[in-house]
């Protein structure tokens, strides 16, 4: 069965083979646009969705082999699906277009019943590689997917400076307790809406969701100008947001939630951890390890964010900060130092 | 009247896959842009213009055979296939020929056109 959304684009410098094609597919019950030669089906593959390309070699201007290189080079463009139409001359040109990436090659004058097949198989096999992005995308971030697709997999870490964050929900487990479990569920939604929506703001990336807790990136996987001061401005955003949310609440007469946020600048080590059948994207190191042990002391000082001295550096006096002094913490032999952000009351 | 120069089966199955009425008026738009690629293998022959010749050549040979005008695809692929002769001469008279060869399919297919 036709996809009758599945929407195809005709590349053909010659009319009568434009046209033909274009009843072909049409009468399948596919949608067709056409292009006269390759720079103007780039362009058009640039500014509008296709879902297969039809693609003839021969052409003035741009020539299909050229198309070829250009889509495997593009990102956005390398998994589309090409069918190459042509009755180009010898084996070798045949075989490079399947080098460069074509899916199919089809002789002109083109089989109708051929074409079918090739049409049909080509979109399966793009509606499965859809649904493979989609599904990383879902279980991972976009960055992290943009990554996977940019770099491939690989298991190890590369360096890399970063702010961690980490962010937890005061007193979950007697809130749980108090409501049925689906409200519960609800509530998470609404508060990691709230959450992606501020951190992914600020270009940070949640990394992972622990229960109540999530910890978030900036600067990892993808550089980021400022990482502790992107961090910090999406805490303070969180915060405000969670007030803003806890008002709705108590209009409906639920319980208010508050949280508390932790965060470190520093050297991490970024990649993927774990084995070839099941892994992670992740950062460790010091930095990961502080700024959770912040989150945790966020309650002990009684306040919304706390941040280290790496971060209070980097801020360079935009936001006011309370020195707390040194402090020791958890897995630290020495006391460190730490600040409150102001004006970052438990939400 | 010829309908020699048209292999009637190709014809008659890609009317059967596009439809009748669609294939008369792709064999309208064939003759209206044939004349041009005709011109454009001429000119490309005069300006000794390698890519172009074969472009010219190239296209002529996918719509003859198209229509099931084998000869006329056969003349067009044999130019597209060799390039540019040494002796201009001799694609002159190839062109000559494939001109004929068009002349005769074109004749055909209005004939297919009007039964």
């Amino acid at each position: 069965m036709a996809d009758p959304a599945a929407r195809l684009l005709i590349v053909d410098d010659n009319k009568v083979n434009r046209l033909l094609l274009s009843r072909s597919v049409e009468l399948q019950g596919y949608r067709a646009a056409l292009a006269v030669n390759g720079r103007v089906a780039l362009e058009m593959l640039r500014s509008e969705p296709f879902d297969l390309l039809l693609l003839d070699i021969e052409m003035p201007e741009m020539d299909g082999f050229a198309v070829l290189e250009q889509l495997k080079a593009d990102p956005q463009l390398r998994d589309l699906p090409v069918i190459v139409t042509s009755s180009v001359e010898g084996l070798d040109n045949i075989v490079r277009c399947i080098g460069l990436g074509a899916e199919d090659y089809l002789p002109k004058p083109v089989n109708p019943v051929l074409l079918k097949a090739r049409i049909g198989a080509s979109l399966e096999k793009k509606r499965l590689r859809d649904q493979q992005k989609e599904l990383v995308r879902r279980f991972a971030t976009s960055e992290v997917a943009q990554d996977l697709q940019q770099s491939g997999f690989a298991l190890g870490g590369k360096r890399m400076h970063a702010s961690v964050m980490f962010s937890d929900i005061r007193g979950f487990t007697a809130l749980v307790e108090s409501q049925p479990p689906e409200e519960t569920i609800e509530l998470l939604n609404t508060y990691y809406t709230l959450m992606f929506d501020a951190i992914s703001g600020h270009g940070g990336v949640v990394n992972q969701m622990i229960g109540d807790g999530l910890m978030a990136l900036f600067g990892a996987p993808l550089p980021l100008d400022d990482c502790a001061g992107s961090a910090v401005a999406a805490a303070l955003e969180m915060i405000e947001l969670i007030e803003q949310f806890n008002l709705e609440r108590s209009a409906t007469r639920k319980p208010t939630i508050r949280i508390g946020i932790g965060i470190a600048t520093g050297e991490v080590v970024a990649g993927y951890t774990g084995t070839q059948q099941r892994a992670t994207y992740t950062c460790i190191g010091d930095t990961v390890n502080l700024a959770a042990r912040l989150e945790e002391h966020s309650k002990v000082a009684g306040r919304g964010v706390l941040i280290d001295a790496d971060t209070q550096r980097a801020l360079t006096d935009r936001v006011r900060t309370d020195a707390l002094g040194a402090v020791p913490l958890k897995g630290k032999t020495a006391a460190v130092e730490i600040f409150a952000v102001a004006n970052a009351r438990p939400a | 009247m010829d309908e020699s120069a048209i292999d009637k089966t190709v014809y008659a199955e890609l009317q059967d896959t596009a439809g009748a009425e669609f294939v008369a008026d792709l064999a309208d738009t064939f003759i209206e842009e044939a004349t041009g690629m005709l011109a454009e293998l001429r000119s490309a022959r005069t300006a000794n213009h390698a890519d172009r010749f074969r472009r010219a050549a190239h296209s002529l040979k996918t719509n003859g055979n198209t229509f099931g005008a084998m000869r006329l695809g056969a003349l067009a692929r044999d130019l597209e296939l060799k390039g540019l002769d040494a002796d201009p001469a001799r694609d002159e008279a190839a062109i000559a020929a494939l001109e004929v060869e068009y002349a005769r399919a074109a004749a055909a297919l209005k004939d297919l056109r009007d039964g």
